[in-house]
């Protein structure tokens, strides 16, 4: 990998000359509303998600506010389900997504030494059309009603037979989201397969990119089948089809079977990326190249694959044959291997390195941790007869919170603390990113853990009161939860600090270990970057 | 421009995947029960009649078909089996009995879907004559005899002796508008002996 990256561009001397052409910025708001240019469109991706990681995060606070003691307080139970499902909803199509779209904008061509995306005007579309999707969204709670309330997984006849009006624009938004990501997925193929710079081979590429390649395909793979579910849930609702009414001759069971068709992939979409962000940190602040560059490829497009031959472990206690719950059984085992090989070359990656713990590192290394434990408990609920235990219980949102908040959310604030000394050309204030790590960390852990507890003590989900012995954990859970809250407006005073452009300047390198075409350019990179493309040995 | 006619060429592609994946969405309603069939799982019985010709008996293994009754949340029609449970011969031809009333002040359009236990045994469960074939109009206060007629497929396996069918019935008279003109030949209205 580092030898790939050796630069023999005259990039920097010939850009010099026509600097001020180049580097001319679009000032006001028409620069962000028509801007083609990845930089731009990946910030908007970047602030858009983190507002929307705020508002979720928002949602999560009722929910754990009525959760802090038994009983009813504060929100009615059908608020309390809009709460859940718009929470749920929003931190995967708001947040996590966008955000690793924005990272991919702003990295990809930078990686692979391309001038920018290869459909720009496409990239401000798919931006663009995010925020009506979740003005739409956020708009249907105030609706007579209320919002969806039937989960993010919005399993018929919930989203049908008992759901509101709003389900017509639950369906609208998420059919937008779906198209947003779905040209932000192809822009990625395209720019990948097109635009990479002379002698930037497959093999060389750097793992993001591959991740991020990946995790595209995956998208226009299982996005048209979502989008295929709602319109399906649309048609049921509102004009007289019965694809998941058994009454008509459908099967509400066919809804989960074609749901989880698309969300188990989903779920690696929201993790993939964040493995590629890792596998670049490690290695800079290991200052060894990654171990097993390749098996890492390999085990991606393995994990990715088996992503579509697992998603009935979802649905185990749907009254499945016994040879089928085996066999979903062991191909969901079976992902823990590549999974787990990419874990151990983290570490073989780290280790006799010589190690330094800058604020990127510490996320990497929080993730390596705490998604392994996600991945731990991800294994027990693979077993069918004890998931019939676990099943719909605490343990299970105990777990998808360890990989997604510790997982997608810890690297996506990792590849933030490192690359934002690029984008801005200045270090951010580093006393506060620690206070940010520590306070999450802690915080984060706190929030989480206990749910293991009262999960398999048999505590179930979305349910606004409990029977009282679970009331000492969900104590701790909500004050976990709210520390967890107000450490990350540590993290946003930190974002507009480091957005004022304050803080010392930063070399083109930033990290001393740090490899790769976008630590050649200048810091902060410039507008324009790679008109030239750089030749890659 | 080269790299213009390459991205566009490309995203040609990528757009028929997503088209393809949309359309693939769609596509796997009928797969699901054509792999339902297949694998004979889901416990899903033909929704059309069966014909009983040249069909040998079995006298030498006897199979226990029971009936169960359910009906859907808000259907408040009375729904029981005459016959809770038949031993059979496979192979023989059997008739049973199912009443239902209707208590609401409304007409009531029902239809009945059947379900069987253990999955596998579904394909081998054949009917001749089923009520759930059709929609049911039953008017409001009036009671009805609903029979169905089956046969016991004789290549069901040998484990297989002890079979469960339950019918659960919906109220499907927001959908079934022309239905209530239309009498129904399987239905035995007895509104007045109910009386």
């Amino acid at each position: 990998m580092s030898k790939a990256t050796e630069v023999i561009s005259p990039e920097s001397s010939a850009h010099h000359d026509e600097h001020d052409h180049h580097d001319h910025i679009p000032k006001g708001i028409t620069r962000w509303l028509f801007t083609t240019n990845h930089k731009d469109i990946g910030t908007l991706y970047l602030w858009f998600a983190f507002i929307m990681f705020l508002v979720g995060g928002a949602m999560a606070m009722v929910i754990r506010a009525e959760l802090f003691q038994p009983g009813l307080q504060i929100v009615d139970p059908n608020f309390f389900n809009q709460m859940t499902t718009v929470h749920g909803l929003i931190m995967v199509f708001g947040a996590v997504m966008p955000a690793f779209t924005g990272l991919a904008n702003w990295l990809v061509p930078m990686m692979i030494g391309a001038p920018d995306m290869a459909l720009p005007r496409m990239n401000n579309w798919s931006f663009w059309i995010l925020p009506g999707a979740f003005l739409i969204l956020l708009s249907s709670l105030f609706m007579e009603g209320g919002g969806p309330a039937f989960g993010w997984t919005f399993y018929a006849p919930l989203s049908t037979t008992y759901s509101g009006d709003s389900t017509a624009l639950f369906v609208f938004s998420v059919h937008i989201m779906g198209i947003s990501s779905i040209m932000g997925a192809i822009n990625v193929i395209v720019t990948i397969f097109n635009m990479r710079a002379p002698g930037m081979t497959w093999m060389k590429m750097p793992l993001f990119v591959w991740t991020w390649l990946i995790t595209a395909f995956l998208l226009i793979a299982v996005m048209p089948v979502l989008a295929g579910a709602v319109t399906m849930v649309l048609t049921d609702k509102f004009f007289g089809t019965s694809f998941f009414d058994a009454a008509g001759g459908g099967d509400p069971v066919m809804f989960q079977h074609i749901f989880w068709f698309f969300g188990h992939p989903e779920v690696y979409i929201m993790i993939l990326p964040a493995f590629g962000i890792i596998s670049q940190i490690v290695p800079t602040f290991s200052r060894k190249k990654l171990f097993g560059y390749a098996s890492m490829v390999y085990a991606t497009a393995s994990i990715a694959l088996l992503s579509f031959v697992v998603w009935a472990h979802h649905m185990f206690t749907t009254g499945m044959p016994v040879y089928m719950e085996m066999f979903f059984m062991f191909a969901t085992m079976l992902i823990s291997v590549p999974t787990g090989v990419k874990v151990f070359n983290w570490v073989a990656t780290m280790w006799r390195g010589s190690l330094s713990f800058e604020m990127p590192m510490m996320f990497a290394i929080a993730f390596i941790v705490l998604f392994t434990i996600g991945g731990l408990s991800g294994l027990m609920l693979a077993i069918t007869p004890v998931d019939f235990q676990y099943h719909d219980t605490y343990f299970v949102v105990a777990h998808f919170h360890y990989v997604l908040v510790t997982g997608a959310v810890f690297s996506i604030m990792a590849a933030v603390y490192y690359w934002l000394p690029k984008w801005t050309g200045k270090m951010y204030d580093t006393t506060l990113a620690k206070w940010h790590f520590w306070c999450s960390l802690i915080s984060v852990n706190v929030l989480f853990f206990p749910m293991h507890f009262v999960g398999l003590a048999g505590m179930p989900r979305r349910i606004p009161d409990y029977a009282l012995q679970f009331a000492d954990f969900n104590k701790w859970i909500s004050l976990g939860g709210f520390a967890f809250g107000l450490s990350q407006l540590i993290f946003l005073a930190l974002l507009i600090k480091a957005c004022k452009k304050q803080g010392e300047p930063v070399s083109s390198q930033v990290w001393e270990g740090a490899e790769g075409l976008e630590w050649e350019i200048p810091s902060p990179a410039p507008y324009h970057t790679f008109e030239t493309p750089p030749v890659v040995k | 421009m080269s790299q213009q006619s390459a991205n566009n060429k490309m995203v040609l592609k990528l757009i028929v995947i997503v088209i393809g994946m949309f359309g693939f969405g769609f596509a796997l309603v009928p797969l699901y029960d054509v792999f339902c069939d297949v694998a004979g799982i889901n416990g899903k019985t033909d929704k059309t009649a069966a014909v009983y010709s040249s069909v040998e008996i079995d006298e030498s293994r006897e199979v226990t078909v029971e009936f169960i009754t359910r009906t859907n949340t808000g259907m408040p029609w009375e729904f029981r089996a005459e016959t809770k449970r038949v031993k059979v011969h496979p192979g023989e031809l059997n008739t049973v009995s199912f009443y239902v009333r209707n208590p609401a002040s409304s007409n009531i359009v029902a239809q009945a879907i059947p379900s069987v236990s253990p999955g596998t045994a579904a394909l081998y469960l054949n009917k001749t004559e089923c009520f759930c074939f059709n929609q049911q109009p039953l008017d409001a206060g009036s009671e009805a005899y609903m029979p169905m007629q089956f046969y016991v497929d004789p290549q069901i396996p040998q484990e297989i002796t002890y079979l469960t069918l339950q019918y659960t019935l919906y109220d499907v008279t927001a959908r079934a508008s022309d239905l209530t003109t239309k009498p129904n030949p399987f239905m035995v209205n007895s509104a007045e002996s109910g009386k």
